[in-house]
C-alpha cells in the first residue's frame, strides 16, 4: 500500500492532541480458516524486530514459545476443540496486539508519550518514555503487553509500523505463506473477510464471521473465524472485550499529577539504568 | 509430480493422503489455499493423525497406519461397484481391454508363480496375452474374464466397505464419503490432484500404495489434466534433482538402469531395454534407448569411446547385487566394507535402527563426512550419556571432515517436485576452508586420478579415461557441468528426413533429446535434461512468469524436463478425437488446420500425430496406455495388495491370514529376530516431520529451536489415560529395538481406532532432535524404527511399526 503520513492522533497521559488530518485506516487480517499454523510469521517478527526468545521446552502443546513474552510479539494457539461429536477442529490463532481503536493500554499508561496511536490506527509503545509500571497490562483486554525482566520496558506487536511508514506490509504478512494475514486499509480488509466468510458459509460453517469487537472501538487486527459465535473456543478470545471500568477510575486519579508520573518516569530510567546497566547485547547468532 | 506446483490450483478435489503438505510444504500448500479460494475445491485429508493439513481441510478421515492399500483398494472397488469410472478414457487411454495370461491369478495372499522354497516370485505369468502379429490381445467389448479391467475388478471385489473399516479402522461413513468426493471427479471435466509424500513411500508396500493412487487417477480420468495427476512432494530443495542424476544405486543420471553383471556386452544391455511396440501404431519411446545411453557415454568418455570398442561400454560399472542404502549399512555392520565416503547425508539419523548403525560405523577404517554441518554420524563416536552412549575409546574409525557450502554460497540447479529446473546465483562467500560439493568431489577426483597414474591398479582406465574437460580441473564450473547435463553436438547432427541437412552443427549445444544419436555425434550427461541449456543459452535462469493460459503453466520460467514440459501425459487431458476433456482448463488440443497438437504446454506426443492415427498417450510404454497391470514390473505382484507393516499390532492380515507381510520384502536374518510383536509392543507407532524444522539440520538453527525446541511424542487421550501419563510429563517409548525419552503431548488428534475387533492406539514421533545442535538435546527417533524397507526400492519402513510406552 501507499506510503502515507504517520501522525500521531493519541498520546498516553497526555490530555489532548493538536487537530491531526484524518487518514486511512489500516488493518491486518486474519484468516484462521487458511492458517496451517506454520509459524513463518513469527519467525519473521522475530528477524524483522532482531528479537530472540528463549529456547525453551515442550509443554505438551505446539504452541512455542509458549505464551507471548517482551521477546515474542507474536504465538500461535493451537486449540482442539470438538463441537460435534466425532468432528475434530483444530483451531490455530496467531496471537499478539489486536491494535484496537481505542485502547485500553494507552488509556491506561501514566507516562507521558510512552504509548501512541497513530493516525492509520496503529497502536506503538515508545520504549524510551516507558517506565515499567505494567499498568497496560492491567488495561489491556487482550492480555498482550509483556514486561521485560531484562529491559524494564513493555513490548508487543507495533504492526510494524516501521514497514508500514514507508508503505510495506507487515513482516508476518510478508512471510505468509498461505496468505491467511493480509494486510489493507480497514474497508478493503473488511470487504475481504465478507467474500472469505461467504465461503466459509458454503462450506457448512453457518456462523462464520469477523471479529472486530465493538467494545474497544474496532480493531486494526481482525480475524475471520469460522465460529464466530464462538470466539472463546479459539484460545479464550473474548467474546466482547472492553476497557476495564478501573482503568477509568485509575485515570481520573492520575490526570492531575501527571507532572509527577513524569517525573517517575526519568526516576525510573535511571534507577534501572543503574540496576541493569546499558542495553545488553544479543548473545544469539 | 506428473503435474507442476502451480497446477494444484486448477484441481476441484484435493487429498492429501501419505503426507501432510500443510507441515512439511507449507510453501507449496498455497496452491491448495488457491484452489479452495479461487475454484470452491474441496480438500480431503486421510491420515492417522488429526494434521495441519487436516486443520484446513473440508474433510477428514482417519486410519490406520500401514493400510492405505486397503483404503485405496476400496475406493477402487467403491468407482467400479458404483461406476464412476471415466469409461472412454478407461477404454482408450488404459490397458484395461488388454488380454492377461490365463495362468495369471491370485490366491489367498499370493500371486501366481510363488515359490515357496525359494520365497520369490517367478513373474512369467504376471504378462499379456499376444498375438501372432506380436502385438497384445485385447478385447474392447471388456467382457473376456481376463482382460485387465475385469481381473482388476476380481482382484478389488473383496474391498467392501465393511472390509476395509475393519483393516484401516476408518468409520465406514467416514470412508464412504471420501470415496463419494473422489468419485465425483470422475466427471469428464472435474479433476482430483492427490498430494502425497513420504508417508506412502515409507512402507514395505511403498511403491504399490503410490501405484494403487495413479490406478485410481487413470480409473478417473485425472492424469494428464490440468488439476489431476499424481504429485509425489519431495522433501528437500533439489531431491527431485538428485533422483534425476541417480540417486538409487541401480540407475544411471535419467533413470535408464544401471548394467548387471549378466550383461557383460553392449548389444545385450540395449536390446533388454529397447522395447518392440506392444500395439500398433504407438511412439514406443524407450526404442530410442540406445540414443540415450551412447550420449552419456561419450559424455562420460569422450573420444575413449567409439563405435569400435562399443563405446566403452567395458568400462561401465556393472552391478552384482543390490547397493541400497540399507544392503550398504547391512554389509558395513557384517564388517565387509571398511570406507565410507558420506555426502549431505546424515545416516545415523535418517537410517533405521540406530544402534545397528552404530555398530556398523564402528567397524569402518574410515569415513569422510562432506557436509556444511557437525552431524550426528560425523560425530557418532562421541559419548553423549543415554543420547549416544558409545565406548570412544573402542571406536577405532578415523573421521575425515570436509565441510562444505550452503546452496547459498554457489550457483547451481535446484529441481523442484514438479521437476522445474531453476538456477540459482551464489549469494555469499562460505566460511573457512569449506567448499561446495562439486569442488571437494573434483579435488578428491583429481588426485585418486593421479594415484592411479602413478601406480596403476585393479582397473585404472576408466578412471584415467574420464571426461574432464573443465578449464579449471579442481573447480568445475556449475555453467560447465550444466551444459554437458544438457548436451552437445560432437559432430555434425543431421535431419533422419533429409540426410543432406544439419540440425545442429558440430560443437553447439543441443536443443533437446530428439537430436541425440547412438553413433557418438552427440554428448549428453542426462538426456532428460536434454534441452536446458540449448542454443539459447541456460534455459533454468528465466525467469518469465508471464502465464497466459490462466493455468500456472508459465513456459519461459526456468526449464521443466522433459523438453520443458509442464504436464506429464498431456494427450491425454484430450479424447480420442483431440478435444480437451474440460475446455476451459485446455493443457493441448489438435489443431486441425495446422495439423498439430498446440496449446498451453509441449505437448506429450508426437507433434504431427493425428488423432486418427490413433498413437495413444501414455508414450513411455510399449503398449501406449497407462498400466493397470504392471506386467512384470513389480517385486509383489501386477495389482497392489494389502499387506500388512511388518510389525503389526494385529498380528494377522484379515485378507489372507497365512500371508500377512509383503511377499517380495526383504529382510536380513539379523534384523528378522529384532521385529516386535504386540505382546510386548502393542502400539502402532509412525514418524514425521514438523513444519518448524527440517530434517536433522535446522536443530542447529535458533529461530527454529525457539519456535519447536525439545522432542516429544503424541498421544491419544485414551492411551494416556490408561497409562497415566499427564500431558507434557516425560515418557519412555521403546520399541525392539531400543528407547527413547521424549515429552509425552496429550492430544485428541491421535484418534483410537477399532481394528479387527480389537483398539489400537497410535504413537506420533516426530524426528528432529539429536545430540547436535542449538535446540534442546534429544533422543534420534530412528532408535526405534525397523531395518526393513519397501519390495522395490528399499525405502525403510519408517511409517509403520509397533512401539510400548510408558512414564519415565
Amino acid at each position: 500500500m501507499a506510503i502515507q503520513a504517520m501522525e500521531v492522533t493519541q498520546r498516553s497521559a497526555t490530555r489532548s492532541m493538536p487537530g491531526v488530518a484524518p487518514a486511512t485506516k489500516v488493518a491486518k487480517l486474519i484468516d484462521i480458516s487458511k492458517c496451517i499454523g506454520c509459524k513463518a510469521c513469527q519467525v519473521a517478527c522475530m528477524e524483522w524486530n532482531d528479537v530472540r526468545d528463549e529456547i525453551g521446552t515442550n509443554v505438551g502443546v505446539y504452541d512455542n514459545p509458549p505464551d507471548l513474552s517482551a521477546n515474542s510479539y507474536t504465538v500461535m494457539r493451537f486449540s482442539e476443540v470438538e463441537f460435534e461429536a466425532g468432528k475434530l477442529e483444530w483451531l490455530i490463532r496467531k496471537d499478539g496486539c489486536m491494535h484496537c481503536a481505542d485502547p485500553g493500554c494507552l488509556k491506561a499508561c501514566p507516562a507521558p508519550g510512552a504509548i501512541v496511536q497513530y493516525s492509520n490506527g496503529i497502536v506503538d509503545f515508545v520504549p524510551e518514555h516507558c517506565i515499567g509500571c505494567g499498568y497496560c497490562i492491567a488495561g489491556c483486554p487482550f492480555d498482550v503487553p509483556r514486561l521485560s525482566k531484562k529491559t524494564g520496558k513493555v513490548s508487543k506487536c507495533t504492526l510494524c509500523s516501521d514497514r508500514v511508514a514507508v508503505g510495506q506490509e507487515p513482516a508476518c504478512v510478508k512471510t505468509c505463506p498461505t496468505k491467511a494475514i493480509t494486510f489493507g486499509t480497514k474497508d478493503d480488509m473488511i470487504k475481504q473477510a465478507a467474500g472469505r466468510i461467504t465461503d466459509l458459509k458454503s462450506r457448512g460453517y453457518k456462523n462464520a464471521g469477523l471479529y472486530d469487537p465493538k467494545g474497544v472501538g474496532g480493531t486494526h487486527v481482525m480475524y475471520v473465524l469460522q465460529h464466530a459465535d464462538k470466539p472463546e473456543a479459539y484460545n479464550a478470545l473474548p467474546r466482547d472485550p472492553g476497557i476495564s471500568p478501573m482503568v477509568s477510575v485509575w485515570k481520573g486519579i492520575t490526570q492531575p499529577i501527571l507532572s509527577a508520573a513524569l517525573g517517575l518516569a526519568v526516576f525510573g530510567a535511571l534507577i534501572h539504568y543503574v540496576t541493569a546497566g546499558p542495553k545488553a547485547k544479543h548473545e544469539e547468532e | 509430480m506428473t503435474n507442476h506446483w502451480v497446477d494444484i490450483k486448477n484441481a476441484d478435489v484435493i487429498l492429501i493422503m501419505g503426507g501432510n503438505a500443510a507441515e512439511a510444504h507449507p510453501c507449496g500448500f498455497k496452491w491448495v489455499t488457491e484452489a479452495k479460494a479461487k475454484r470452491g475445491a474441496k480438500l480431503v485429508v486421510v491420515d492417522p493423525r488429526f494434521t495441519r493439513s487436516a486443520a484446513v481441510a473440508d474433510y477428514y478421515a482417519p486410519l490406520r497406519v500401514g493400510t492405505d492399500i486397503a483404503f485405496l483398494g476400496g475406493v477402487m472397488h467403491y468407482l467400479l461397484s458404483n461406476n464412476k469410472i471415466h469409461h472412454e478414457y478407461v477404454k482408450n487411454y488404459t490397458d484395461a481391454s488388454f488380454l492377461v495370461n490365463p495362468e495369471y491369478g491370485f490366491n489367498d495372499g499370493y500371486f501366481s508363480g510363488w515359490d515357496a522354497k525359494k520365497k520369490k516370485y517367478d513373474k512369467a505369468t504376471w504378462a499379456y496375452q499376444k498375438g501372432a502379429d506380436g502385438f497384445v490381445s485385447v478385447d474392447e467389448t471388456l467382457k473376456n474374464p481376463n482382460c485387465v479391467f475385469n481381473l482388476m475388478k476380481r482382484h478389488y471385489a473383496r474391498y467392501t466397505p465393511e472390509a476395509v473399516s475393519n483393516i484401516t479402522g476408518t468409520p465406514k461413513d467416514k470412508f464412504l464419503k471420501v470415496c463419494e468426493l473422489i468419485a465425483g471427479t470422475a466427471a469428464p471435466n472435474k479433476t482430483l490432484t492427490i498430494l502425497y509424500a513420504l508417508g506412502w513411500t515409507q512402507h514395505t508396500v511403498g511403491s504399490q500404495n503410490i501405484r494403487m493412487m495413479a490406478m485410481i487417477q487413470l480409473m478417473l480420468g485425472n492424469v494428464g489434466m490440468a488439476g489431476g495427476g499424481v504429485n509425489a512432494l519431495r522433501g528437500h530443495a533439489n531431491v527431485q534433482g538428485i533422483t534425476d542424476m541417480n540417486l538409487v544405486t541401480n540407475v544411471l543420471p535419467g533413470y535408464m538402469v544401471l548394467p548387471s553383471d549378466k550383461e557383460q556386452t553392449r548389444e545385450k544391455y540395449l536390446e533388454a531395454r529397447t522395447p518392440k511396440p506392444l500395439r500398433p501404431a504407438q511412439m514406443n519411446f524407450p526404442a530410442n534407448f540406445p540414443k540415450w545411453h551412447t550420449s552419456l557415454m561419450k559424455a562420460w568418455y569422450g573420444n575413449a569411446a567409439q563405435k569400435e570398442n562399443d563405446f566403452r561400454y567395458d568400462w561401465m560399472p556393472k552391478i552384482d547385487k543390490p547397493y541400497d542404502v540399507l544392503h550398504m549399512f547391512e554389509r558395513m555392520h557384517l564388517g565387509k566394507m571398511n570406507g565410507f565416503v558420506c555426502q549431505g547425508f546424515n545416516p545415523l539419523a535418517a537410517v533405521p535402527n540406530r544402534r545397528k548403525l552404530s555398530e556398523a560405523l564402528a567397524k569402518l577404517k574410515f569415513m569422510v563426512v562432506i557436509d556444511p554441518l557437525d552431524t550426528e554420524t560425523a560425530s557418532f563416536w562421541q559419548n553423549h550419556g543415554e543420547l549416544n552412549d558409545v565406548k570412544t575409546a573402542d571406536i577405532q574409525t578415523e573421521v575425515f571432515r570436509l565441510p562444505a557450502s550452503c546452496f547459498a554460497e554457489h550457483s547451481g540447479t535446484f529441481t523442484n517436485s514438479g521437476r522445474v529446473i531453476q538456477w540459482h546465483w551464489k549469494a555469499a562467500d562460505s566460511p573457512g576452508e569449506s567448499m561446495s560439493d562439486v569442488d571437494i568431489v573434483a579435488n578428491i577426483f583429481t588426485r585418486v586420478r593421479e594415484l592411479y597414474r602413478k601406480n596403476g591398479g585393479a582397473f585404472p582406465a576408466p578412471v584415467l579415461g574420464l571426461t574432464w574437460a573443465y578449464r579449471q580441473a579442481n573447480q568445475p564450473a556449475p555453467e560447465e557441468l550444466l551444459m554437458e547435463i544438457s548436451g552437445k553436438a560432437l559432430g555434425n547432427v543431421y535431419d533422419p528426413k533429409d540426410k543432406a541437412k544439419v540440425l545442429v552443427k558440430a560443437g553447439d549445444q543441443l536443443a533437446g533429446f530428439a537430436q541425440l544419436r547412438d553413433d557418438g555425434s552427440t554428448s549428453c550427461g542426462n538426456w532428460i535434461y536434454s534441452g536446458c541449456w540449448s542454443d539459447k543459452g541456460n534455459l533454468t535462469a528465466r525467469r518469465d512468469n508471464a502465464d497466459p493460459s490462466g493455468l500456472g503453466q508459465t513456459l519461459n520460467w526456468g526449464f521443466s524436463w522433459p523438453a520443458n514440459r509442464r504436464i506429464l501425459y498431456n494427450r491425454a487431458s484430450a479424447d480420442a478425437s483431440g478435444k480437451p476433456w474440460d475446455a476451459s482448463r485446455t493443457v493441448i488440443k489438435w489443431d486441425a488446420a495446422a495439423k498439430k497438437w498446440a496449446g498451453n504446454d509441449v505437448p506429450d506426443m508426437r507433434p504431427d500425430a493425428a488423432p486418427a492415427e490413433g498413437v495413444n498417450p501414455f508414450i513411455m510404454n510399449p503398449e501406449g496406455v497407462a498400466r493397470l497391470f504392471a506386467v512384470g514390473r513389480m517385486a509383489e505382484g501386477p495389482f497392489p495388495e494389502h499387506y500388512e507393516p511388518f510389525e503389526t499390532p494385529i498380528d494377522t492380515n484379515p485378507l489372507h491370514p497365512k500371508v500377512v507381510q509383503n511377499p517380495g520384502a526383504r529382510l536380513f536374518k539379523g534384523d528378522a529376530e529384532q521385529l516386535g510383536t504386540s505382546k510386548d509392543f502393542p502400539y502402532a507407532a509412525t514418524t514425521y516431520r514438523l513444519t518448524e524444522h527440517m530434517h536433522f539440520w535446522s536443530k542447529n538453527i535458533v529461530l527454529n529451536a525457539i519456535i519447536q525446541p525439545e522432542a516429544f511424542v503424541e498421544i491419544g487421550e485414551e492411551l494416556a489415560k490408561a497409562k497415566g501419563i499427564v500431558n507434557g510429563s516425560r515418557v519412555k517409548v521403546r520399541s525392539k529395538r531400543g528407547e527413547i525419552k521424549a515429552v509425552a503431548m496429550v492430544t485428541k488428534r491421535m484418534p483410537m481406532l477399532a481394528v479387527n475387533g480389537q483398539k489400537v492406539h497410535t504413537v506420533g514421533i516426530p524426528i528432529h532432535w539429536g545430540f547436535i545442535g542449538v535446540a534442546k538435546k534429544g533422543h534420534l527417533a530412528n532408535t526405534l524404527t525397523p531395518f526393513v524397507g519397501d519390495a522395490n526400492v528399499q525405502t525403510p519402513e519408517f511409517k509403520a511399526f509397533l512401539v510400548n510406552i510408558e512414564k519415565a
